[in-house]
């Protein structure tokens, strides 16, 4: 009889399928995983602790870094809490609403286009990664042209927007959006029904509604587990009561069903984008805010519909121009806790499509 | 029999013939044919996957082909920050990689620290434990930033007595 | 607006259960109730499946270090019914201890092992408390008021 012995297996910080510099050392049996160990930390660059040494403002442009293919949506979140904290959330004007909702969706697009091709990429499909970067290059062209840059905008502003946009922009973007459902259907036509992906993501990674909610699964993670629930529908922020769209809810809460949601959401975004392109009123883009931002003492927790998750920050201010404590509450952090429980006994390859689908960005992981 | 002669030697160029040595020769050919390590660490790793999609084609300068394996790579792109837990995986990767190799600091956190320059785990620069060749700056610089800093190595490493002299005279 | 509950009727029920351990705390959220330590873990199971309050999703937990004491707080939500209450336990400055609360929820166990590394708060009964982001022989908690950053 021959006797076997386990295998340690170190899925190095450097890999091609890791989504950044992640590294989680498996206990293989043959090529079946027994335990899973992550070790993070490989990017962790003290953003907690440099938010206490810069102002308000200043610390801004350090969100975009945080999750950085979302940058977006990350500054709304933390000027909104910010807001929140000085109490002036309802004296935001219109436009620069409209222009945070518009940006934020556009963001959502980008975010999930690259979701896309990188889950097509981790099984080797490099064509669907083409024809999503080709997707984004066309939403960020519009990112660069309202903020100046592609990736890190530092758009958002405490009170507002820092740059207003022109018709031409809009019109544009308006055209845009009425190609995008045709490059949606491009890529959900090459990959969602392609066997290969399915036969290697069907089943694969299986979460059931209470094992999310127990882990802390949130955003397209909790919804394709069949959990109806969407920060921008039940607890809207900004001026998101003001879109009608629908919250796609998968109730398989495997791999596929992980993927195939981000599609539908992408869907959805179109329409919301589309609606706050049609309302957008004209109007000043930035309130009356004090030149030196000094929130009352107190604290404030929010967080807003990422493309990841709940981002939530919670800031404690002792009434000073600086923060005491800001805590950035990263959705793929806590997302990727569920990893360990997963790849018990789940097969190499397996492994490797069950993380790319739980949608981790180092940056926001480690902080 | 046939010597070739220096008043030959015009003739055989216009007939399409190129003398030189082969180390003129091999350099050339890797310069038009960089291999880079799949190195990203933070957010200039999505700037370096953009270079290489469909619209800004680094396939068109030879190096599409980024490999996993540092065994199989002769350039690393040191693409976001360093921080002091993967300093010595790192400074691991660059000594797996064989001869010859180059580096390529993308972005100001692999130049110098970038906005993170006072924080308690980051290393202030790739160039404090490796030795670097180009410096591509911008936070994070666009892809055609990344092609640029590419075409620079590229000079560097077909003409290296030139760079070397352009670097001692400032 | 975040919906809050009527706080006297919860903390006035959990005392009744647990023994006097909860009270109101006064913020500028008027959200928050202050819990003992060393009930931290029944106070948290009863607010979880208690279907009155059904708290079922941790969304925070945070550690702040005041200059008086170490305060570590927890954001919880409900999905039926779109509440929260934001439970706060005071921890002694020179050694900050609290029970785990992994066994109630397992997305606590990731950000108790963050608190330590972080901030050096004792997590009792943690399957697993070591740090995560720094590397295992770093001196020092970071995110503490009297670790300086080097400017």
């Amino acid at each position: 009889m021959l006797k076997t012995q386990e295998l340690t297996l170190n899925l190095g910080p450097q890999h091609p399928s890791t989504h950044g510099v992640f590294r989680c050392v498996l206990n293989l049996d043959g090529e079946y995983i027994t335990k899973a160990v992550n070790h993070t930390g490989y990017l962790h660059r003290g953003l907690e602790k440099l938010a206490e040494s810069r102002t308000y403002t200043q610390f801004i442009p350090y969100n975009g870094r945080l999750d950085y293919v979302s940058g977006m949506m990350n500054e709304m979140v933390y000027v909104q809490t910010v807001e929140k904290l000085m109490g002036i959330t309802e004296e935001i004007p219109e436009r620069a609403e409209y222009l945070r909702v518009i940006m934020a969706e556009l963001q959502r697009l980008a975010s999930h286009a690259i979701y896309v091709g990188c889950y097509a990429l981790d099984m080797a499909g490099f064509t669907a990664w083409m024809y999503a970067f080709r997707d984004r290059d066309d939403i960020l062209d519009f990112l660069e042209a309202a903020s100046g840059q592609r990736l890190m905008p530092n758009y958002m502003r405490i009170g507002g927007v820092a740059n207003d946009v022109d018709e031409d922009w809009l019109k544009r973007l308006d055209v845009l959006m009425d190609k995008m459902p045709a490059a949606i259907d491009e890529y959900d036509g090459l990959i969602t029904g392609n066997e290969i992906l399915m036969a290697r993501s069907i089943g694969i990674g299986p979460v059931s509604a209470e094992m999310a909610i127990d882990y802390g699964f949130t955003g397209p993670n909790l919804r394709a587990s069949g959990v109806d629930t969407d920060l921008r529908r039940d607890e809207p922020y900004g001026i998101y009561d003001r879109f009608k769209f629908d919250v796609p809810v998968l109730p398989e809460g495997d791999s596929y069903a992980r993927y195939r949601i981000r599609i539908l959401e992408m869907r959805e975004s179109v329409k919301i984008v589309k609606q706050a392109l049609k309302d957008i009123p004209e109007g000043p883009i930035m309130a009356k805010v004090p030149k030196v931002i000094k929130p009352p003492v107190g604290e404030a927790y929010h967080r807003i519909e990422n493309s990841k998750g709940h981002l939530g920050f919670h800031i404690v201010s002792d009434g000073s121009t600086k923060p005491y404590r800001t805590r950035i509450n990263s959705p793929c952090f806590v997302n990727l806790g569920i990893f360990p429980e997963m790849a018990k006994g789940m097969h190499l390859m397996d492994a490797v499509v069950a993380l790319a689908s739980i949608d981790i960005v180092l940056g926001e992981v480690d902080r | 029999m046939d010597v070739i002669k220096p008043n030959h030697v015009d003739e055989l160029v216009q007939n399409n013939v190129i003398l030189s040595t082969v180390e003129t020769a091999f350099n050339w050919c890797r310069s038009r044919s960089l291999w880079p390590l799949t190195f990203g660490l933070a957010c200039c790793a999505i700037e370096m996957m953009a270079a290489g999609d469909a619209r800004f084609d680094i396939a068109r300068f030879g190096s599409e082909v980024f490999k996993p394996s540092p065994r199989q790579c002769d350039l690393m792109i040191v693409a976001g920050t360093i921080t002091k837990k993967m300093q010595p995986l790192v400074a691991r990767l660059y000594e797996q990689m064989a001869e010859p190799k180059y580096v390529l600091a993308m972005g100001s956190c692999a130049i110098s620290g970038g906005p993170f320059t006072d924080s308690y785990n980051v290393v202030l620069g790739a160039d404090t434990f490796l030795p670097v060749d180009v410096y591509v700056p911008g936070c994070p610089p666009r892809p055609e930033a990344l092609i640029y800093g590419f075409i620079q190595l590229r000079q560097k490493i077909v003409y290296p007595k030139k760079v070397a002299a352009l670097k001692k005279h400032g | 607006m975040d919906k809050i509950i009527d706080r006297e009727a919860l903390v006035g029920e959990l005392n009744q259960k647990f023994g006097n351990c909860v009270e109101i705390f006064e913020d500028n959220t008027n959200q928050s109730i202050k819990v003992k330590p060393d009930k931290i873990v029944e106070v948290m199971k009863e607010l979880r499946d208690n279907p009155k309050y059904d708290f079922k999703v941790l969304m925070n937990l945070n550690s702040v270090d005041y200059p008086e004491n170490f305060t570590v707080v927890y954001h919880l939500n409900s999905l039926t019914y779109l509440h929260k209450v934001t439970v706060k336990v005071e921890l002694d400055k020179a050694d900050p201890q609290v029970p785990s609360i992994t066994s109630v929820w397992n997305a606590a166990n990731v950000q108790e092992r963050e608190a330590y590394d972080l901030m050096g708060i004792v997590f009792t009964g943690h399957p697993n408390l070591k740090r995560i982001l720094l590397v295992d022989d770093f001196v020092g908690h970071p995110l503490r008021k009297d670790f300086k950053l080097q400017a």
